[in-house]
């Protein structure tokens, strides 16, 4: 799994490609999020347009992720998914959980 | 779709999250020989990684020295994915619904959902040594679509 990082104003921008599957890409996001907490980023927007496969794994530390944002009073939410990662999103259910955007002003302009 | 000839092949893996990789290349080979379209290649990769990660880590407990055994073919349109452990068995009426509203935020405990919803069919069995085997089935082309568990 690739990763890179951006900030625009408060926001944490994580720029995710590649699998966030079991054994790599799962534990990746998790240090990700610790490292954003740990410099104060509570608004953190996940850009996963790079990314191809996620397991139920890499569904489940995302949800650890939002967790663990929202009981530090932070935001998680979601941008640029591609149809397939939607469609996961859809039948797990947890579209109903993440704030996901298509545009990156409009996502940021939601914290 | 081009199956009229019957593909099919084993493989027989340490418990290890890496052979996932090798499990999948070898999915990722045979459909391209059967000729499966895209989406279908996406969604039986997924279901097929859901197997192979239970069987390493919840039927073997990543003991490397406990083996994974698949076993692939692809006849008559459909593909049948045979996946094998020798952990200690389990039932998988235990697992909750994880669409449940109090289920939703659990980290955990979506795999099995995973393959019920990219594959046709998935059956639990316990095998003679005791472990688990996993059979799943997907229909191809002439009978399913682009979207996952249709």
């Amino acid at each position: 799994m690739k990763s890179n990082i951006r900030d625009i104003g408060d926001t944490r921008i994580i720029e995710l490609g590649g699998k966030i599957t079991i054994g790599t890409g799962d534990v990746k996001i998790r240090e990700l999020i610790a490292q954003a907490l740990e410099e104060d980023k509570q608004n953190i927007l996940f850009d996963l347009g790079g990314v191809t496969a996620i397991d139920s794994s890499g569904i489940g530390e995302m949800v650890a992720c939002y967790t663990t944002v929202t009981k530090r009073g932070g935001q998680l939410k979601l941008m640029h998914l591609s149809p397939k990662i939607n469609d996961i999103l859809q039948v797990t259910q947890l579209i109903t959980v993440f704030d996901v955007f298509d545009d990156e002003r409009e996502a940021i302009g939601s914290f | 779709m081009n199956t009229n000839a019957k593909l099919q092949a084993n493989l027989v893996l340490a418990s290890r999250f890496e052979n996932i990789e090798v499990a999948e290349r070898a999915l990722v080979d045979l459909c391209h020989r059967a000729g499966c379209e895209e989406d279908e290649e996406y969604w039986l990769v997924t279901a097929l990684r859901e197997a192979v990660a239970n069987a390493v880590r919840h039927g073997n407990q990543r003991d490397p020295e406990r083996l994974v055994r698949v076993a692939y073919l692809i006849d008559n349109s459909t593909v049948t994915i045979r996946v094998e452990d020798e952990g200690e068995g389990f039932d998988p009426s235990d697992i909750p619904n994880p669409t449940d509203p109090e289920n939703l935020l659990r980290p955990s405990g979506r795999g099995i959902f995973y393959m019920r919803q990219f594959m046709n069919r998935v059956d639990f069995s316990p095998t003679a040594a005791g472990g688990t085997a996993v059979v799943m089935v997907k229909d191809l082309a002439s009978n399913d679509n682009d979207r996952p568990g249709a």
